[in-house]
């Protein structure tokens, strides 16, 4: 408590009251607890509240649709999309979508990383590659790749090359600007050490810088990954027989929206597998962060 | 091996930061170089350890290292500088392996410098799990794996707190009466500079000189926390200094 509020009636005193000055007894307020205001701004895990969202927007819509107050035209039975996608899998062409989907984004995104890796290490490792390389991915990184669908249909071939190409050169350029940010942020005083220890040029780049850019380049491929499911179906969308963009569009032509509905999910849950198998990595390669 | 600085000046374009120091690093001898911060001490080490190069002068090695000697020059830094994603043993083995040393060779080393610096127990443990004090000695072990002929040391104990700072001088001095090395030892702590340097050098703030060359004679070993004749020493290099630091205090940053 401040000593002067209280001091400040009784230094008026004398003046208002004259000589008789009367010390009034002290009135302390009673101890209070002092407050936690600590809390909060630190993500807590709460595993649960995910699926339970998931769980009630469906329970919802079974619900709505049951009841009729959501129309079959608005919104389809989540009931009867689970019968369809038990349909889907026991004729087994399931598997026949599936397959060639993930053989598509395999091939198209393991060649897109990978060269986008390659070059974003250079752009960090190389100044010259930088002052040549920087400007051009600024460049391509804005272009809607599927606009160029026609473009690589006549380079690659209509078949599966032109949607490797389509699904490689989209996943590029996020890879390259997340890569060579990574390197850039590598700690500059592990450099020095390095250095300072006469190793070789090689042996910075490969146990100093790489692993110092881990972590960047996986929150990077997350993204790119992302992208590359969202450029299969766009590929798949535009010439292909079989895939799930394939069967998402026919259902989408036939306004069969159980259909549509089983294909949205598998790439979701294609989304959730990947992006599992990244933190799967991470925490695999990443166990040294704090 | 001794070192040579002569005439040794620095300036970043018309930014004079060092200006003719010559210098002479005896063999076996710690040389302290104490001064206001950015007296351009930091600079020297990184000169004499060949991480940059002087706008004038020299910096001349004697005589030539020990044969079994994989780093003349070896640096202990301020921030420990250990790669996070490699363990105690990792880290050391790093500056093993461009030597084409692996296997029961690079194990022996390794061994026998953990053992040095009291990390046995923890030579699978990551950086993260280590306190400040720990971290610097994973630095020192790994510093002496490569039998330097001498140790650029730059703020060595700065990061530390000022217990752990005293434990850490009782291992240094006790690597030293071991088996002694050469060192420059950069600081801003007298209370450091006295304890562990043979000599101390007292540079000027900017353009960083030197001002005077304290010699002590007293061994390593025989130096304690709160020795008087210490207390003496450090109360004279604060003297000298203080004027300086002040001034330097007041200096705008130049960047």
């Amino acid at each position: 408590m401040d000593r002067s509020i209280l001091l400040g009636p009784l230094l008026l005193r004398p003046l208002l009251l004259g000589p008789a000055l009367i010390r009034p007894p002290l009135i302390r307020p009673p101890p209070a607890r002092s407050h936690f205001r600590g809390g909060g701004f630190a993500p807590v895990a709460h595993r649960w509240i995910g699926a339970a969202v998931f769980v009630l927007l469906i329970a919802l819509a079974e619900i709505g649709t049951r009841q009729g107050w959501i129309t079959s035209l608005t919104l389809p039975r989540p009931s009867d999309v689970l019968e369809t996608f038990g349909e889907l899998y026991s004729s087994g062409l399931l598997w026949t979508h599936l397959s060639v989907s993930l053989m598509r984004l395999l091939v198209g995104a393991a060649l897109g990383a990978s060269f986008g890796v390659a070059v974003g290490v250079m752009i960090g490792l190389f100044s010259y590659v930088r002052a040549g390389l920087v400007p051009l991915t600024a460049a391509l990184f804005p272009i809607p790749k599927i606009a160029l669908l026609p473009l690589f249909v006549i380079w690659f071939g209509i078949d599966e090359g032109s949607k490797y190409a389509l699904i490689a050169f989209g996943t590029f350029t996020p890879t390259v600007v997340a890569t060579y940010g990574a390197v850039d942020n590598v700690d500059r005083s592990l450099i020095r050490m390095g250095q300072s220890f006469n190793l070789s040029w090689f042996s910075i780049v490969r146990k100093i810088v790489l692993p110092g850019a881990m972590p960047g380049i996986l929150s990077g491929l997350r993204i790119s990954l992302a992208i590359a499911i969202i450029l299969l179906v766009a590929a798949e969308m535009l010439g292909a027989e079989h895939g799930i963009g394939a069967y998402i569009l026919e259902a989408g032509s036939l306004y069969d929206l159980e259909r549509l509905f089983a294909g949205v999910a598998i790439l979701s849950l294609l989304g959730v597998g990947m992006s599992a198998v990244i933190s799967l990595i991470e925490r695999r390669l990443l166990n040294w962060r704090q | 091996m001794d070192i040579r600085l002569s005439g040794v000046s620095h300036s970043y374009d018309d930014f004079e930061v060092l200006r003719d120091i010559s210098l002479e690093i005896p063999s076996g001898r710690i040389v302290c170089i104490v001064g206001p911060s950015g007296c351009g001490k930091s600079t020297l080490l990184r000169f004499i350890g060949g991480l940059e190069q002087p706008s004038k002068g020299e910096v001349l090695q004697i005589g030539s290292p020990p044969a079994d000697c994989l780093n003349p020059l070896t640096y202990i830094f301020q921030d420990f500088a250990l790669l996070p994603w490699r363990s105690v043993r990792g880290n050391v083995s790093l500056v093993l392996e461009d030597h084409g040393i692996r296997g029961a060779r690079a194990e022996a080393i390794i061994t026998d410098v953990l053992t040095r610096t009291k990390l046995s127990d923890f030579a699978n443990a990551l950086p993260k799990q280590l306190s400040g004090g720990m971290k610097q000695r994973v630095a020192i072990a790994r510093a002496l794996a490569v039998n330097p002929a001498v140790m650029l040391m730059d703020e060595p104990l700065s990061a530390l707190d000022s217990q752990t700072r005293e434990l850490l001088m009782d291992d240094l001095i006790s690597l030293w009466t071991r088996t002694p090395f050469t060192a420059v030892y950069v600081t801003h702590n007298l209370a450091e500079a006295v304890r562990l340097g043979h000599s101390i050098v007292v540079m000027s703030r900017r353009p960083g000189e030197i001002r005077e060359v304290v010699h002590l004679d007293k061994p390593l070993d025989q130096r304690q926390y709160g020795d008087s004749d210490l207390e003496e020493q450090q109360k004279y290099l604060w003297q000298l200094m203080r004027e300086e630091a002040r001034a330097a205090d007041a200096e705008l940053v130049h960047v």
